[in-house]
């Protein structure tokens, strides 16, 4: 068996070459871990926050409020509101009696208040779900030792009466209704303005426009727009929506002004923000799709003799609509996650009510999370995780019909 | 100025076609005779496929592109000011290369392009007329609501074929319709066309000699000028072109001496 | 047959499609719109501002302290700087190390489990990970480097997690470039005996050189541009300093801070909002650009 010959001349190298080849084969896979596991503490954190064990004290036992031997929970709404009277203020008695009167409350809601207003739950420590889970007996022996009234109970932050709850000062009663309530409302008016607008303005540029010096300079300003940190969208919307159209945005126009403070920081104004913030995303994923569309099939219905117009509408578009339909949902989930601009356009800091019409003040789900995250009290951190938690299935939600529809209709045609 | 004869369907006049700076087609005089097929050959780049297009003014599709000269339909030149060239396409219908239906139902691939322009008619009855005109109806008749893209490429081309003689034309400009089939759907659709003449005027573009004295009643035969315009060389009877050409380079490119 | 006309050729008045024409370059046009908002709405805020501020004050100072009347920049630039210094650190390397192993060495199945992980990283809102720096990071850190060095509010972790942030965007747009190099290019590499390794870094990189520093210049400009991590997590207050482990206000910090309490229009506070926002305009926009045009001037041409 014949060797093969080393090559003359050349330098015997092959084997440090593989080794460097494999040392930065690893480095890259190594690259790769970090940024999966980044990715990994990051959720893991989350959830660390958002369940976990509570110590909670009462104010007033429940115990003690029993009467006749029947505990509190299975007391008559008569008796509940009588309690109630005992225990709270006149005045504010008889504001809520004006208010809502209590006969024609259910037993739940007035136990509720029971709950609230004479039990007074505070939670006084909480610990993270990782603490929770290894260090129970520790956990137990300083919360009797430290907080002997208090009860201990495992709590999952995130649970029904999070999600149905609007904002409160108290960290245990606070939820995200309303920001919730405002983060759909804001969105919707994005979409409608946002969609047709951009849509349209794809079918200019990829159908109609020819090479003129106007159509370059449309084509590159949107592209320079999809750079622009949005932020500067926020200071935009102030200045525009927020402080010159004010008439309009503030619904003084209708005459249905919030008697509060009329002014432009209404959900009309985010949503219009917002919508040219994501403008530039939509025209430029349906200007994609629209190219893709294949150029034999214009061809066709041209040679049969229909209009521009009718080849676009009968032909084009639909065949670009799952494509336009996967970036428009992904530009919305984008939208949902913003912060910075709606808080320069001006978010509500603290509203409880629920938004009714496009000319109310609002708050959104992030901007909920901003504000519960910046607050240094221990329990606001578990809240916001809960809420992270809320707007991450949201958007996860979204993003996976996204992909399902791309694809369905990728293996259609 | 010549004027549409009563036997000419579509006639050229001092035809020059140019794409930008381009001249890609020079000084075409030619008269197309009524429903009879007419066989445009020559070799590749000669400009036998913008020589087609420029009948139903498909070359408007691309910006570069402009003409001097005339086409007359019907007495009129098509390239006039004030003629639209959605109503011109209408009437002079094309079927291209490489069959492409639309992504829908046989029956609204065939009923689309009526639908648009207006047609007041039964709807069905021209889809079946139409089939049936394209050779396909039997094959298709249990199946359509099922996507145009689900038959085989023979059957797609007698599909394109069968839209576009629903909308009534009386002119049908084939751009090598064969070229992208197997022999055997080749041969239906060379049966088709001669078929479709009994109604239709037909031009066809095709590389494929044999095809063109087979199907056509007259021939075209297109070259290089020496530079890159192509021009229109000879034209002719079919049988007179193939058995007896004028010019020589004609009679090369026949014998396969070159193209 | 009659020769004379029995069909009308006639172009017909569509006002259907004109009308539809005209509405769709309107939408088209908006964008237009939205930039002359931006410059015009920055620009006029700003001359009031300056009007009162000069010039040389706000581009050189470097202190910020509107309530003593003082408008230094610099002191809110330089805590945008290191940020963005400190998210390129980490975003950069890990980020073209992530293309450089998705688009040469992995696996058709790695490659399938990997792209969606890093899309879900892209997709994370950014106050989730501004949560995430100043309830794990700052800890981490602090736990690393002590607590006494470590403030609860610094520009390292904001920055670290800016640069977590940018990873996705640094690697898909460096991946892309990296695939449309030719595969015809990579067979002569191997064909004339040469690791992956060499061919990966000597051959494909180089080739794809200018998509990758567009890449690179794009997500600077999208570090500077971040709000809501170092809102949460880099301080409160401008601070001019060179210590990553103190608190400083960036300058998208500063207009958040700003615009969410109280504001009357017309303030010097109000203007300096569009002051600040016209400078980071600029940068990002400037950033923008060079990156196009390195895109076209240095694009490669493979054959």
């Amino acid at each position: 068996m014949t060797q093969i010959q080393k090559k003359e001349g050349f330098a015997d190298n092959l084997l440090q070459r593989h080794r460097l080849g494999n040392f930065w084969s690893r480095l890259f896979q190594i690259s790769t871990g970090v940024g999966i596991i980044a990715l990994i503490a990051l959720l893991l954190n989350i959830t660390n926050s958002a369940f976990g064990y509570v110590a909670t004290e009462n104010k007033v036992d429940p115990e003690t409020l029993a009467i006749n031997g029947i505990p509190l929970e299975q007391l008559h709404p008569i008796d509940l509101t009588y309690i109630l009277e005992q225990n709270v203020s006149a005045g504010f008695f008889r504001v809520q009696n004006n208010e809502y009167p209590f006969e024609e409350r259910t037993r739940e809601e007035i136990y509720d208040l029971v709950i609230e207003r004479v039990v007074e739950p505070e939670a006084v420590s909480t610990w993270s779900l990782f603490d929770s889970l290894i260090h129970k007996d520790e956990i137990e022996a300083k919360a009797s030792e430290k907080y002997p009234n208090a009860e201990l109970s495992f709590q999952s932050w995130i649970n029904g009466n999070f999600l149905i709850s609007p904002q409160s000062a108290d960290p245990e009663r606070a939820g995200v209704r309303t920001a919730v309530l405002g983060s759909l409302w804001v969105v919707t008016i994005t979409l409608l303005f946002a969609f047709p607008t951009g849509v349209g303005a794809a079918i200019y540029l990829e159908e109609y426009a020819g090479d003129l010096w106007i159509n370059r300079l449309i084509q590159t300003n949107i592209n320079n727009l999809a750079g622009v940190p949005s932020i500067i969208y926020g200071i935009l919307g102030l200045a525009i929506f927020v402080r010159g159209l004010e008439p309009i945005t503030s619904g003084a126009f209708l005459g249905t002004v919030d008697p509060t403070t009329a002014n432009g920081r209404t959900i009309l104004s985010a949503g219009l923000t917002l919508g040219l913030l994501i403008l530039p995303l939509i025209i430029i994923n349906a200007q994609e799709a629209i190219r893709a569309v294949p150029g034999s099939l214009r061809q066709a219905s041209f040679g049969l003799g229909a209009t521009k117009w009718q080849t676009i509408w009968h032909h084009v578009l639909p065949n670009a609509i799952p494509g336009i339909l996967t970036g428009t949902i992904l530009a919305i989930s984008r939208a949902l996650g913003e912060t910075a601009p709606l808080v320069v356009v001006g978010a509500s800091t603290f509203i409880t009510f629920d938004p009714t019409s496009p000319f109310s003040k609002f708050t959104t789900l992030p901007i909920q999370i901003y504000q519960w995250t910046s607050r240094p009290q221990d329990e606001f951190r578990n809240i916001a995780a809960a809420a992270i938690i809320v707007l991450l299935i949201i958007l996860l939600s979204l993003n996976g019909i996204a992909v399902f529809l791309r694809n369905q209709y990728s293996n259609k045609i | 100025m010549t004027q549409t004869q009563k036997n000419y369907a579509i006639e050229a006049s001092d035809l020059n076609l140019y794409y930008g700076e381009t001249l890609a087609v020079r000084d075409i005089n030619v008269q197309i005779e009524k429903q009879k097929i007419t066989a445009m050959i020559g070799p590749s780049g000669c400009g036998k496929s913008t020589m087609l297009r420029a009948f139903n003014r498909m070359n408007d599709l691309i910006p570069s592109a402009h003409t001097t000269g005339s086409v007359f339909y019907h007495g009129k030149n098509i390239y006039d000011e004030d003629v639209d060239p959605v109503e011109v396409r209408r009437r002079i219908g094309m079927v291209f290369q490489k069959p492409n239906p639309f992504p829908k139902s046989i029956f609204d691939n065939v009923a689309w392009g009526a639908k648009i322009n207006g047609y007041l008619g039964n709807m069905a009855e021209l889809v079946e007329e139409s089939l049936r005109g394209a050779a396909l109806w039997d094959e298709v008749k249990d199946k359509l609501d099922k996507s145009g893209l689900s038959l085989s490429g023979g059957q797609q081309q007698r599909l394109c074929i069968a839209r576009t003689i629903a909308v009534k034309p009386d002119i049908i400009l084939m751009d090598e319709p064969a070229s992208a089939l197997d022999p055997i759907a080749t041969l239906k659709i060379e049966d088709l066309m001669q078929e479709l003449a009994k109604d239709f005027t037909i031009i066809v573009v095709t590389h494929n000699m044999q095809q063109a004295a087979r199907v056509s009643d007259f021939t075209a035969f297109f070259n290089l000028d020496g530079g890159h315009a192509g021009v229109l060389e000879e034209y002719g009877i079919t049988a007179e072109i193939f058995t007896n050409p004028k010019k020589k380079s004609t009679e090369d490119y026949i014998t396969g001496r070159f193209g | 047959m009659q020769s004379s006309q029995s069909i009308d050729l006639r172009k017909k008045r569509r006002w259907g499609e004109t009308l539809i024409q005209a509405s769709l370059f309107v939408a088209g046009a908006f964008s237009i719109l939205t930039t002359v908002g931006i410059v015009y709405e920055l620009g006029k805020e700003s001359m009031s501002f300056f009007s009162q501020v000069s010039l040389w004050e706000f581009f050189t100072g470097t202190n910020w302290n509107p309530q003593i009347g003082q408008f230094g920049i610099w002191a809110l630039l330089n805590a945008t700087l290191m940020t963005t210094l400190i998210a390129m650190l980490v975003a950069l390397p890990i980020g073209l190390s992530i293309a450089l192993y998705l688009s040469e060495y992995a696996t058709h199945k790695a490659r399938q489990t990997l792209k969606p992980i890093l899309e879900v990283l892209a997709g994370i809102p950014t106050v989730v990970y501004g949560y995430f720096a100043l309830t794990f990071m700052t800890p981490l850190l602090r736990s690393i480097f002590g607590e006494g060095v470590v403030d609860i509010y610094n520009t390292a972790s904001a920055g670290i997690v800016i640069g977590i942030l940018i990873i996705p965007m640094v690697s898909s747009m460096s991946e892309d470039a990296l695939s449309a190099v030719p595969r015809a290019l990579r067979e002569a590499a191997y064909g004339l005996g040469a690791t992956k390794l060499e061919t990966a870094v000597k051959v494909v990189l180089p080739a794809a050189v200018s998509g990758i520093m567009a890449a690179f210049i794009i997500s600077i400009s999208r570090a500077i541009g971040e709000t809501m991590i170092v809102a949460v997590a880099a301080g409160a207050g401008s601070n001019f300093t060179f210590n990553p482990f103190e608190a400083a206000e960036t300058m998208t910090g500063h207009i958040v801070r700003i615009s969410g309490g109280d504001l009357s229009y017309d303030s010097i506070d109000y203007n300096s909002i569009f002051a600040i926002g016209l400078t980071l305009f600029f940068m990002t926009l400037s950033l923008n650009v060079i990156s196009q045009r390195i895109v076209r001037k240095y694009r490669e041409v493979y054959e």
